[in-house]
């Protein structure tokens, strides 16, 4: 049986970047074919050059056994090469029918006027078929961002495509949405659509693939049978390495003094009545489910959002802040969970972020940058953390999401705070980067300072926190020790709601 | 249809037809409020001045608008796409330089010479949309190179001097005649003004109902994910400003026609009028949504405002500092309307 796609020894490279080395790939019509590796392994540009984003270097490309060469988008998608891009790549102000056939519009008679109900009635026709109640009609800006996803598959499949790249397709979706989207590809699947599936989930990959191809710094590491191989093994090829599990952590910081506490804190519908100790060198956990209120509370402590009542204590002494910048002289500091939005100039260099925050205590005669000193410090924290850059000029756009964080976190140890809320702090970070993460945010603990660690993956909580809080609609409905909290205990407390608890 | 049943939204999703919805639709409440603030206009100064509703009055209006609206839908068409167009103001001098070269320096036909100005601009216009598209060059920085390029050919072209149209009688009539006043003596509608019109409806139509109007938004909104569609976004854009530089060639008729002549040293700060007047009418300069109906409301906004600070007696200097701060009211009512979302 010939492939759909096959790939052989294809090479790409970036301005000073090698993305994929001598890379082979193998698609099978009826297969969903998962592909794995860290993040920077160049899954994404593999996937982008079969859809004819980009255009290779090097090596052969076979559709059907025969050879191709893409050089648009549009050419992949006359081939039956469909693709759901990792980032929604939808036109937010156009409705969900135009969106789905942007550029293939059907005309009216005269060919001059776009037919709108002939559209319309063909979207309907898919998201029909694909069993998703939309009205085509919808502005996309309206709609949630799992619907949205939605959309990006129905557009996909609006080509007939043969075969269909989803790229991190569940990113944004629940549990319900989830299962309606494998639904959707196993019958797929039935009509002999090839699939090809990134994902960083292992629960999904073992539900929905058939085989795995793992890559690794831009190359090919193997191709296995999904049923016959371990989740571990996966793990194994992807960071070149088996990944000790890590027993949780037992806490030791109980006695220490209290560094912040906030009491009856009222901040919006998501700060119900919330108080909390944080004491020196531990790092309290905040677990919950996604809207728990968590994001919130910290934005509130921090002064990024109003509060409406209630108190917060530093060090003893009762405090009042109503701006970012107070919290920041409290010595307070928070990580957003979206660092490229709100933590970083991506654009700037490694060196510009890291002053970017204290950018006073370099000046001389409050005018002129000390560059050499803002050069010392920044070399100082690339030690200190383990910021993997080729030089302190480097841009951070062209860092990992791992150096990414490090860099952060540099920039508020710049400023000497000694309370850290760090939301979501390994999101979109891969494995190997991760225990990295975990090993500083465990050192800045034993340096003394006072961690707040929002995080959603509960293995995560368990493995790091001293003492887990656990919020549910915006009350703190429980607080667990190190020692005597589970998964299922967490679970327990996170779903909690006003309504049964009353009941 | 009875697949309408079946496809009901999610309760989270409010859908977008329905004439509720579109009338309380952000584009259709800032259009509400540009004609709430018209029509207030109107009142005010009709109150403040009885010259004011004259019908003299309300021709010169109108004739006055007629240029500037122009102007102002084609730069609708470019802001929607995200982009922004510097050069219309001069273009359209351009055009009617080039007009004049044709009618009065090489005595040919009229109908050539309004082909030759369209033509001009939308060359022009192509141009601008190929340094944009092919070429890469921010709009803001192509067009204003544009602009500056165009002003000077204008001068070198006409040798600095006024081309006057002494050789076609005819062609005042393109502005200042009136088709609408033989038909209905007592209103006397300059052609400029059906000109006006009658574009703005094609327009409208060309926005929202052919795939140049669906791209233009589509451009505005996430111009990667059209590129990612397989459209050949850099066509599409130049054809975009292509478009946008005929409108101009059209507002270059129509200003020569009213002058009976090419005034080269004209131009310059129609570009920010017209823009005034598309961001009055609620296009948004990140681009993704207008309409050609607000940016002829704004149009209007703008000149009834120039007009009435006139007969008011108001000084000249304060009517430029009366529009500047509507400029800064309108957008500031934009992004208050948006937060409350």
């Amino acid at each position: 049986m010939t492939p759909l796609i096959s790939v052989n020894k294809l090479c790409k490279s970036f301005p000073g970047v090698r993305a994929l080395h001598d890379v082979q790939f193998e698609l099978m019509a009826g297969e969903v074919h998962a592909l794995m590796g860290e993040n920077g392994a160049g899954k994404s540009t593999l996937m982008k050059i079969l859809a004819g984003v980009y255009t290779r270097d090097s090596g052969d490309m076979f559709v059907d056994g025969k050879p191709v060469a893409f050089t648009s988008p549009r050419d992949a998608q006359a081939a039956g090469i469909g693709i759901i891009h990792q980032e929604l790549q939808l036109m937010n102000h156009l409705t969900v029918a135009q969106n789905i056939f942007i550029g293939r519009e059907p005309r009216g008679h005269l060919g001059l006027f776009l037919d709108e109900s002939e559209l319309n009635a063909r979207a309907r026709e898919i998201l029909e078929r694909m069993h998703v109640h939309l009205d085509p009609r919808t502005v996309v800006d309206t709609l949630t961002v799992a619907s949205q996803q939605m959309v990006e598959i129905a557009k996909a499949l609006s080509f007939d495509s043969r075969v269909l790249i989803m790229d991190e397709p569940t990113s944004a979706l629940n549990d319900a949405e989830i299962a309606e989207l494998f639904r959707i590809i196993r019958k797929l699947k039935e009509r002999g659509v090839g699939i090809v599936y990134i994902s960083h989930k292992m629960d999904e990959l073992k539900q929905i693939s058939d085989r795995v191809t793992v890559m690794r710094d831009g190359e090919y590491v193997a191709t296995v049978g999904t049923a016959q191989t371990s989740v571990q093994a996966i793990i194994g090829m992807m960071v070149g390495r088996t990944l000790a599990d890590v027993a949780p952590y037992q806490g030791t910081a109980r006695h220490n003094d209290v560094a912040l506490e906030v009491k009856n804190l009222n901040a919006g519908p998501l700060v119900k009545d919330v108080s909390f100790t944080l004491r020196k060198g531990e790092i309290l956990g905040f677990a919950g489910l996604m809207g728990a209120g968590r994001t919130e509370v910290a934005r509130a402590v921090f002064g990024a959002d109003p509060i409406e009542s209630g108190e917060i204590i530093v060090k003893g002494a009762k405090v009042r802040i109503t701006r970012p910048s107070d919290a920041v002289a409290h010595s307070i500091g928070y990580l957003s969970e979206d660092r490229k939005r709100f933590g970083l100039a991506t654009g700037m260099d490694v060196e510009s972020n890291i002053v970017m925050s204290n950018l006073g205590k370099f000046l001389s005669l409050n005018m002129f940058l000390r560059r050499t000193q803002v050069r010392k410090t920044a070399l100082h924290f690339i030690n200190l953390l383990g910021i993997r850059t080729p030089s302190a000029t480097q841009p951070v756009r062209l860092l990992s999401g791992g150096n990414q964080q490090k860099i952060v976190i540099a920039k508020w140890l710049e400023r000497n705070c000694d309370v850290l809320f760090f939301d979501e702090p390994t999101r979109g970070i891969d494995v190997g980067a991760k225990s990295e993460i975990y090993k500083l945010l465990r050192a800045l603990a034993e340096q003394g300072k006072a961690i707040v660690m929002i995080s959603s993956e509960l293995p995560e909580i368990l493995r790091m926190s001293d003492r887990i809080v656990v919020m549910c609609e915006g009350r703190v409905t429980g607080e667990l020790t190190a020692g005597e909290a589970t998964q299922e205990r967490i679970m327990h407390l996170a779903t909690q709601r006003e309504s049964l608890q009353t009941a | 249809m009875t697949l309408q049943s079946d496809t009901a939204a999610l309760p989270d999703q409010k859908p977008s037809s329905g004439f509720k919805a579109r009338l309380f639709s952000p584009t259709a409440l800032q259009k509400l409020l540009a004609f709430a603030s018209l029509i207030l206009l109107l009142i005010f100064f009709s109150f403040a001045s009885p010259a004011f509703m004259q019908m003299d009055n309300i021709l010169g209006i109108l004739q006055a608008t007629a240029v500037n609206g122009v102007l102002a839908i084609a730069s609708t068409f470019v802001i929607i796409t995200g982009g922004i167009d510097l050069s219309v103001g001069t273009l359209m001098t351009f055009t009617a330089v080039i007009c004049g070269v044709f009618l009065t320096y090489w005595h040919l036909p009229m109908g050539i010479g309004v082909l030759a100005a369209i033509v001009t601009g939308a060359l022009c216009g192509t141009i601008s949309g190929t340094l944009t598209a092919k070429m890469k060059i921010p709009p803001f920085i192509a067009t204003l190179g544009m602009m500056l390029l165009l002003k000077g050919l204008s001068l070198v072209v006409s040798a600095d001097k006024p081309i006057y149209f002494t050789d076609t009688e005819n062609f005042y009539r393109i502005s200042q005649d009136s088709l609408i006043g033989y038909l209905l003596p007592s209103v006397p509608v300059p052609n400029a003004v059906l000109i006006l019109f009658v574009l703005a409806i094609v327009s409208s139509i060309t926005l929202n109902r052919t795939a140049l109007g669906r791209y233009t938004f589509a451009l505005g909104s996430n111009e990667e994910a059209v590129r990612l569609s397989g459209v050949n976004v850099d066509r599409w854009k130049i054809a975009i400003y292509g478009l946008g530089g005929a409108i101009c060639g059209i507002a270059g008729l129509l200003i020569a026609s009213r002058l009976n002549s090419a005034q080269p040293a004209l131009g310059q700060g129609y570009e920010l009028e017209a823009i005034a007047a598309v961001v009055i009418g609620g296009t948004s300069l990140s681009g993704g949504s207008g309409t050609i109906l607000g940016t002829i409301i704004g149009a209007f906004i703008m000149s009834v405002l120039t007009n009435g600070l006139r007969i008011m007696s108001v000084a000249q200097e304060w009517q430029i500092v009366v529009t500047g701060l509507i400029i800064i009211l309108a957008v500031y009512a934009d992004i208050l309307r948006r937060r409350k979302r």
